[in-house]
């Protein structure tokens, strides 16, 4: 037994086991790891806690949670589209009351960052044990009259500016990717005074169901998400990334480690797993061990010698 | 609530029982030991351009082997794909999902409809095994029977064919109807119109009836809020008027929803 011990150390040694930090920063919050969930895709986290061990995640990022319960969309919220899917589930949620009663006490039976993502008001809150507040500005009914005000740089720096007055935890904006030039929206959010970003939501798209001949989706039109549009949200993270110097949470389409570091090499400090999800419910596990891997494999003692080395 | 297992499962045996539809056996390691009648699976592509799992519901679950059977029609990509695996080929499934049937809703001396239309028959089997009571077994058909044999085993089969071929002419509740059926529990599964028509049937007469819905599914565990349904009342879960099939069904007393 203790030769087999010892010749397993050796091995180890040999195939170059190092001692490797994942740990990031996000405005002060330190993460143990840079691999979270996407919003909407996890719910508070309670579903998947049967697959996934939630203390194994840098943090859970909850669904869109706003100041009253709302019904959401009627369905079909969903289609399936070749390499990812379109939803529009029209932001249900429980309200915030609810939500804080709950599914933060659930939470906190977890040594993980709790980001609680909001489309209403952030000072409900200000004393609950919420370590990031990121704010949802690519939904269309933030505000009554509904711009979409995720997609105009002035509205985005008002905005965040009025959140930042407000809230007590450090903000993250979650920005659009319909947009022409989202380095436009990024750099409106930092002068408003964003602590971070987060990018990319969903990209606006329709489906048609030719034997029906109607949209697939009630709502006719829906955010699609998933191994789809990556390529995509890896170019406006680089992009966001050149322009600003907020740390990045990087998401779109995130499936396995490779995609996580493609985030991390242009310039994300951390990545959401959201659509891969519910193709393997134990996504988020195998991109922690995945970067582990990676680190070992090159060398890699700090994670932080990642970020954005791809110029 | 029952645990549910992500497993690699083993196709024992696969084979077509009717125009497009295909009957596979499945070695589980714990998801048959655990399934209860009226659950469902989520069955995973190989393909990575088809992400979203396919829910197909539990025909028969040997909880002493392991073995799990589901049936099935070719309605797209996915269970096209799912056709052409053999017997020793490996699927990915998730489950067992929902709540299931209630079979504490019968007892000795009680009768119950067990009401399938189309390819909502397979949950059927494994709920006329367990069930207690009198089991009344109502199939509608387009025209071509399945499961039929199956069925006969555990209760007297009435049959409804579209086209007459077989049985009454007509749906499920013009079976019911042309044999002067009645029953104290509805248990059934099948297309929206013929829930819909139960349950307005069921309501009627004052008949309590467990309807089994469908809906599109991302998660399959309810974390997405994809698959939902109106109920009458404000669930407790989402504080709103919808409960998630996935979830809280895909089985729910009529007089709770909408369909
Ligand atoms: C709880 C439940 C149990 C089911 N049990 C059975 C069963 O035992 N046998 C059987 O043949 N079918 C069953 N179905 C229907 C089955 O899920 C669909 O036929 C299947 O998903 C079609 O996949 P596809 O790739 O072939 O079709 P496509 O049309 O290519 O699928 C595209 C997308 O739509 C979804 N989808 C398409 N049709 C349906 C549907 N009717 N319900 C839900 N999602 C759908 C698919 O899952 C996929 O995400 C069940 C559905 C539900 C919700
Ligand atoms: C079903 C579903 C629900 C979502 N709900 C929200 C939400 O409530 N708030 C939000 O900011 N983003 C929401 N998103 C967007 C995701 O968080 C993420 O930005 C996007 O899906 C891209 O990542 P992915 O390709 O890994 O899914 C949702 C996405 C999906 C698929
Ligand atoms: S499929 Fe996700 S909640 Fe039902």
């Amino acid at each position: 037994m203790m030769l087999n011990g010892e010749s397993k150390m050796q091995t180890r040694k040999a195939s170059g086991y190092m001692e490797i930090s994942t740990k990031v920063t996000i405005a002060g919050v330190e993460l143990k790891n840079p691999v979270m969930t996407a919003s909407g895709t996890f719910g508070s986290g309670m579903e998947y806690s049967e697959f996934v061990d939630l203390n194994r995640l840098g943090a859970v990022v909850t669904k869109g949670v706003a100041n009253v319960p709302w019904p959401g969309n009627p369905t079909p919220r969903i289609a399936e589209t070749c390499g990812g899917m379109m939803n529009a589930i029209g932001l249900q949620n429980p309200g915030i009351d609810t939500f804080v009663r709950r599914d933060l006490p659930f939470l906190q039976n977890y040594d993980t960052k709790v980001i609680v993502n909001v489309c209403g008001k952030v000072e409900r809150l200000a004393e609950e044990p919420v370590d990031l507040l990121e704010i949802n500005i690519s939904c269309p009914n933030v505000k009554e009259g509904g711009i979409a005000f995720g997609q105009n740089p002035k509205a985005v720096e008002t905005i965040t500016a009025e959140i930042k007055k407000r809230a007590k935890q450090p903000v993250i904006m979650k920005l659009s990717p319909n947009v022409t030039d989202i380095t436009e929206t990024a750099r409106a959010a930092e002068a408003g005074g964003a602590d971070a970003l987060s990018l990319i939501n969903t990209l606006t798209g329709m489906k048609i169901d030719v034997h029906r001949r109607t949209f697939a989706l009630a709502n006719k039109t829906g955010g699609v998400s998933g191994p789809a549009i990556k390529p995509i949200a890896v170019r406006m993270v680089y992009q966001t990334a050149q322009a600003v110097s907020l740390p990045i949470i990087g998401m779109g389409g995130i499936a396995c480690a490779q995609d996580a570091l493609e985030f991390i090499l242009a310039g994300a400090t951390a990545v959401s797993v959201g659509t891969a999800n519910f193709h393997n419910p134990m996504t988020t596990l195998e991109v922690i061990e995945g970067i582990e891997d990676y680190m070992r494999r090159y060398q890699v003692s700090d994670i932080r010698e990642l970020i954005g080395c791809v110029k | 609530m029952s645990e549910k297992y992500k497993e690699t499962a083993q196709i024992i045996k696969q084979e077509k029982i009717g125009t497009g539809i295909y009957s596979m056996w499945l070695q589980t390691q714990k998801i048959a030991g655990a399934a209860r009648p009226g659950q469902f699976i989520s069955v995973y592509s190989k393909d990575g351009s088809r992400l979203l799992p396919r829910p197909i519901s539990i025909c028969e679950a040997n909880a002493e082997n392991g073995q799990l059977r589901i049936v099935y029609r070719v309605a797209g990509k996915g269970t096209e794909e799912f056709s052409r695996y053999e017997q020793d080929d490996a699927l990915d499934i998730l489950g067992p999902l929902g709540n299931g049937f209630p079979l504490e809703r019968m007892e000795e001396g009680k009768k119950a409809f067990l009401i399938g239309g189309g390819i909502g028959i397979p949950p059927m089997v494994q709920l006329s095994r367990e069930l207690k009571g009198e089991k009344q077994i109502v199939l509608g058909y387009r025209d071509e029977l399945f499961l039929t044999e199956d069925l006969k085993r555990s209760g007297t089969v009435f049959i409804a064919t579209e086209d007459g071929s077989c049985g009454t002419r007509g749906n499920v509740l013009d079976a019911i109807r042309e044999h002067a059926l009645t029953a104290d529990v509805i248990y059934a599964c099948g297309p929206t119109p013929m829930l819909r028509a139960l349950k307005a049937w069921a309501e009627e007469k004052q008949i309590e009836c467990w309807l089994s819905m469908e809906e599109k599914m991302a998660c399959g565990i309810g974390a997405c809020l994809a698959c939902v349904c109106r109920s009458k009342e404000v669930d407790e879960h989402s504080q709103v008027k919808n409960k998630r099939v996935c979830k809280e069904g895909p089985v729910f007393l009529s007089t709770e929803i909408e369909v």
